[in-house]
């Protein structure tokens, strides 16, 4: 197996991990952390798709490696503006997780 | 395309009002950060009406420009080095409601978030303008690119502007919704970036006009194109991905609902469009636009059932637009053409770009309404409405005239939105779209009576007296409503002419 298919596979499993913690993880920090996690696998295949640029002949394709630099200044920002967001609700007395409209969620905060 | 080929290829002609339409709301926005609390309104005030003039010069020259639209290679570099913007007359549409909204949004705020008073804190009138005109430089970008990563840059900044406007008041019950609102749209960017990522791996390009020529129907394209489509429905909230909407636009102040309700929302819709019809042409196929049709379908009878059972105003206004997202995403399946194969850009096109216009107007309109309704009456509960005919005539006439344009009574703009769908229907055979398109009138119409009704109806003796409000605060959602309303009349030769310049550009320009 080349090296690139395995991080190809290793940014997938992040991907896939991420997602998972996205979607079953009620507390709200630990949501933040898989999102990072979703990124950190999306930048991973970023890298990929540049060694594999590198096989028509050049060192390394460029121009994924400028957009991952964008894409983790985004993804930084996002998780500034998330924990903000999270602190001001914690402050706020909202507890840190994310309320069920109907009330049924699973661990409710107390209101 | 070879190297030497793509540095020779210089920016094209007129295309600097492009680069005018998103830089000026920057400069705006940094200014209105260099002002400070006590600028700040007057300066976002200042830069919106400048917004609506640099959009109408766009238009102008999208119009001169005739079928292939501007183009302009920023720092004259073209793709697939650089990258392009491009507008037609869909982005010219675009840019252009936005900038009415955005100005109709900024007038009504200035009672809320204006200057500040001696006594009051300026520090949500300070989030309020920098956020408005954030969205709205975002929402140009999102109208102009042409590069999918250019085009991630603008959602995440959308994401970045609109969810502050959530939470102004910052209350525990809208940072909740806010931050909802956040973690749906980061999985939706993530989503859209790592199927922009499949792409670029795929064909090494991202520029939509070089990827239509290359995208074949192969697994790593549907898989992009899967990806990329499931993030965005995620952040414009159709069925059943609609969830965040409702509480985030609900409990966020009157003009910043309005901008989330009438404009945000689209930004993605508009990228939705553009990468069907445009970026991967070769990949549509009956079944996936039909699966797109069947959500809008959802979000058409689920959202408008629930507006139905809402018992507070602004709620029953924010599921009114789950509902209305829903037609946006009927023109997948009533434009594509099965004997190509392809979406084919013609009336239903059109009928979507218009539902997209009016719905905006209308929206942003009743969104301010029912804010000084709840201002004037301090509650929103629909039961409660008794005597507001009587406090106040002309915001519930503001209230009514959007109401008409959202149900597609004539001339509105909803009306002649939801004419062209319904005769796209008829004219592919597709009827089971009619049936839906008719039903979701229906239910719009029974739930706008509903309040209507209420509002009518004589004061309850336990009331309060109904509060003053300046009536100055409903010049702006009037004006919004009677645009959407009288868009049927006024806006459908423009759009005829488009359809026209669109078809020739289909059959004359393709490969």
């Amino acid at each position: 197996m080349s090296p690139t298919t395995l991080y190809g596979l290793f940014g997938a499993a992040l991907v896939g991990l991420g997602l998972y913690g996205l979607l079953t993880e009620p507390r709200l920090l630990r949501k933040i952390i898989a999102f990072n996690l979703v990124g950190s696998g999306v930048f991973l295949l970023f890298g990929v798709v540049a060694r594999r640029g590198a096989d028509a002949g050049l060192a390394g394709d460029p121009v994924p490696q400028a957009l991952v630099i964008t894409g983790i200044v985004v993804a930084f920002s996002a998780t500034a503006l998330a924990v903000a967001l999270l602190l001001r609700l914690h402050e706020a007395g909202g507890g840190t997780t994310l309320d069920d409209d109907n009330g049924a969620g699973p661990d409710r905060p107390p209101s | 395309m070879p190297l030497p080929e793509a540095l020779a290829a210089g920016p094209s002609a007129g295309g600097g009002w492009l680069v005018a339409a998103i830089a000026w709301p920057v400069v705006a926005l940094l200014l209105v950060i260099a002002g400070g609390e006590r600028l700040a309104a007057r300066t976002g005030a200042l830069a919106l009406p400048v917004g609506i003039a640099i959009a109408i010069a766009v238009a102008l020259d999208v119009a001169n420009a005739g079928a292939g639209g501007l183009t302009y290679h920023v720092g004259g570099w073209a793709p697939p080095l650089g990258i392009a913007l491009r507008a037609d007359w869909l982005a010219a549409a675009m840019l252009l409601v936005t900038a009415v909204v955005a100005t109709g949004a900024g007038v009504h705020a200035l009672a809320d978030f204006g200057p500040p008073r001696a006594g009051s804190p300026g520090r949500a009138s300070l989030a309020f303008w920098a956020s408005l005109l954030g969205a709205w430089a975002a929402l140009n970008l999102a109208f102009l690119g042409n590069d999918l990563f250019n085009l991630y840059v603008a959602l995440e900044l959308l994401t970045f502007a609109a969810v502050p406007l959530v939470c102004l008041d910052g209350s525990a019950a809208t940072l909740q919704a806010a931050l909802r609102y956040l973690l749906y749209a980061l999985v939706g960017s993530v989503l859209y970036l790592l199927g922009a990522v499949l792409l670029y791996g795929a064909y090494g390009t991202l520029d939509m006009g070089l990827l239509a020529t290359a995208v074949r129907p192969e697994p790593a394209a549907w898989a992009a194109a899967a990806l990329m489509t499931a993030g965005l429905l995620a952040k414009t909230a159709l069925f059943p991905l609609h969830l965040w909407l409702p509480p985030a636009h609900a409990g966020a102040p009157p003009a910043a609902s309005a901008v989330l309700s009438a404009l945000v929302v689209k930004g993605s819709f508009f990228i939705v469009l553009r990468l069907w019809f445009e970026a991967l042409p070769g990949l549509a196929n009956a079944a996936a636009m039909q699966l797109l049709g069947l959500l809008g379908a959802g979000a058409i009878l689920y959202g408008s059932a629930l507006a139905l059972r809402q018992s507070r105003l602004k709620l029953l206004v924010a599921y009114s637009t789950v509902a209305q997202i829903g037609y946006l995403f009927l023109v997948f399946p009533l434009a594509f053409d099965a004997s190509t194969g392809r979406l084919a850009a013609g009336t239903a096109l059109a009928g979507g770009l218009l539902q997209a216009v009016s719905h905006a107007l209308a929206k942003a309109a009743m969104f301010m309404s029912a804010g000084l309704i709840a201002v004037t009456l301090g509650h929103d509960r629909i039961a409660g409405l008794g005597g507001l005919a009587r406090a106040r005539p002309a915001t519930l006439l503001t209230f009514a005239l959007a109401g008409v344009s959202l149900v597609g009574l004539p001339p509105s703009g909803g009306f002649a939105a939801k004419w062209l769908l319904l005769s796209a229907a008829v004219a592919t055979g597709q009827w089971w779209w009619a049936v839906v398109i008719v039903l979701g009138g229906l239910l719009t119409g029974a739930y706008l009576v509903l309040v209507l009704m209420h509002a009518l109806s004589e004061p309850d003796a336990s009331a309060a007296a109904p509060r003053p409000v300046a009536s100055w605060r409903d010049a702006a959602p009037l004006v919004l409503a009677l645009l959407a309303v009288f868009m049927g009349l006024a806006g459908l030769a423009p759009f005829e002419v488009g359809q026209e310049a669109v078809a020739a550009q289909a059959h004359g320009a393709m490969p």
